[in-house]
């Protein structure tokens, strides 16, 4: 792995972007608050308020889970899709093959229970 | 080959050149901007962008010259430190994973061998959907720092958007996988290189006139990666974050001038990983229609007479056939924008969960099955 050239452009992507920050504050010059209103966040007219504690859908909590669950599951697929073509040169072929499609059966009935009961339903 | 070289000259040019490859991602947007406005406006019968310059080209420098002189301005209520961290952090994924892309053949100077590319990474697959799904984080930080409801709904839309289509992504390109049988993506492009040809049943097949380009052997995952590529750098007709009727403009309701700019780079950059990751998975990376890079070399010896000049002229050419695919597939990006509506919310969901999934499961199955029965079985 050349670590080293991942770290060494994250930092100078970083240091790139801070320094683009920086270079557009010093030529634009800060907000000056000429007014309340400019200081606040879009609003449509109406005054502004802070809305940390918006009700958020629980949908976005269930959608998130699933995709936890579902994205270790297509991981796993990963390191079998790459050793496939050995194992069926080594002799392995039935056996691996046979394994993942019993893996995928029960990928394919939790997707299948998850539409079934609902929690992709989005209305 | 995979570290960063070993004398001090090999690592200053590597070095050198992780910067030049990001550079070139940073000077692409404006150009790419211009070909955007300029194609949306032929696209619906007006003029874009023409006053500045010929044919507007200038229009990009008068458009940088506006980011710099706007004030650098932040939402009182919002998280000070998430609402300027969030852009910087936007440009970082999209360039770390573009440069795991392979845009031509290695040069050969001297003793040493030069990709052109920023690094090569054994499991550049693994590695550019890792590094490049992070840009999750920096839209949820971009609305969750606004203090805004609509930048938070906005950033919310698309981090389940994005994670959805993960999956969808993640399992479409297993079959490219259990066809080429490796994560490098150096390899995979050797692979596609010369004519059509595979073995089934012990024989092998082959023909001419067809170049060996994975779109033959898996065309249902390319549409399904192409089109969840399109949600992953959150593209019309997937744009649902930035929903402008509902949501003002998203996540980046708040933000300006240069801020703004940042966002775009890393959009950008996402469409320029999809469209150079579309080119390597199905359409032969950098490789030249039917010819291999030997047969190429071969034809720029006979012409030069210099090794280092023919390979240099070999790299060039193979990265001119990159260039052309790269920015096919980035017009496509913009031809699509121009043409498709929005999707509504649960339409976008319901696709990616209930059709693309389920496709994408069945091509993983299907592909493994003829692998396993024409290598298994020879008749």
């Amino acid at each position: 792995m050349p670590l080293g050239g991942v770290i060494f452009i994250t930092i100078f992507i970083a240091t790139f972007g801070v320094i683009l920050i920086y270079l557009a504050r010093w030529t634009g010059g800060r907000a000056k608050k000429t007014s309340q209103a400019k200081m606040d966040i879009y609003e449509c007219g109406i005054p502004a308020e802070e809305k940390k504690d918006t009700k958020i859908s629980v949908k976005f909590y269930l959608t998130a889970i699933l995709f936890i669950l579902f994205d270790i599951e297509v991981i796993f697929m990963y390191p079998w899709a790459v050793n496939f073509r050995h194992f069926i040169s080594t002799g392995a072929g039935p056996f691996v093959f046979g394994s993942m499609f019993i893996f995928l059966a029960v990928f394919i009935f939790g997707l299948w229970w998850e539409i079934k009961s609902k929690a992709l339903e989005w209305d | 080959m995979t570290s960063m070289g070993t004398t001090t000259f090999e690592v200053a040019v590597n070095l050198i050149k992780l910067v030049l490859v990001f550079l070139m991602m940073v000077q692409l947007v404006p150009i790419l901007v211009w070909l955007e406005r300029r194609g949306s406006a032929f696209i619906q019968n007006r003029f874009g962008p023409n006053r500045v310059g010929p044919l507007g080209l200038l229009q990009l420098l008068a458009d940088a010259v506006k980011f710099l002189t706007k004030e650098d301005f932040a939402p009182e209520k919002g998280n000070r430190l998430l609402f300027y961290a969030a852009p910087v952090f936007a440009l970082v994924p999209a360039a770390v994973a573009y440069m795991a892309i392979p845009m031509s053949v290695p040069l050969k100077f001297n003793e040493y061998t030069f990709l052109i590319q920023g690094y090569e990474i054994n499991v550049g697959i693994v590695f550019i959907l890792g590094i490049s799904s992070l840009a999750a984080y920096t839209i949820l930080m971009a609305g969750w720092g606004s203090g805004s409801k609509f930048s938070l709904m906005g950033a919310l839309r698309a981090s389940a958007q994005i994670i959805s289509y993960e999956l969808a992504l993640g399992l479409s390109i297993v079959g490219i996988i259990l066809l080429y049988g490796t994560f490098n993506l150096s390899e995979m492009i050797h692979a596609q290189q010369g004519i059509f040809s595979f073995n089934a049943f012990g024989h092998n097949i082959s023909a001419s006139w067809l170049p060996n380009w994975g779109i033959f052997y898996q065309p249902v995952g390319m549409i399904l990666f192409f089109a969840a590529t399109f949600a992953e750098s959150n593209r019309l007709p997937f744009d649902l974050a930035e929903g402008e009727a509902e949501l003002v403009a998203g996540f980046h309701t708040e933000y300006g001038g240069f801020k703004m700019l940042m966002f775009f780079i890393g959009e950008y950059g996402h469409m320029m990983i999809a469209s150079g990751l579309m080119a390597t998975f199905f359409f032969g990376g950098y490789s030249i229609w039917n010819l291999t890079p030997q047969e190429v070399y071969q034809w720029c010896f006979n012409l030069i007479g210099n090794e280092f000049w023919a390979g240099a002229m070999n790299s060039l050419l193979h990265f001119l056939s990159y260039l052309v695919k790269f920015g096919i597939f980035l017009w496509i990006f913009f031809h699509v924008r121009w043409t498709l509506p929005r999707f509504r919310y649960d339409q976008l969901m319901d696709l990616g969960w209930k059709t693309m999934l389920p496709w994408a499961l069945a091509n993983t199955m299907i592909t493994a099955l003829i692998i396993f029965v024409t290598s298994y079985y020879v008749l």
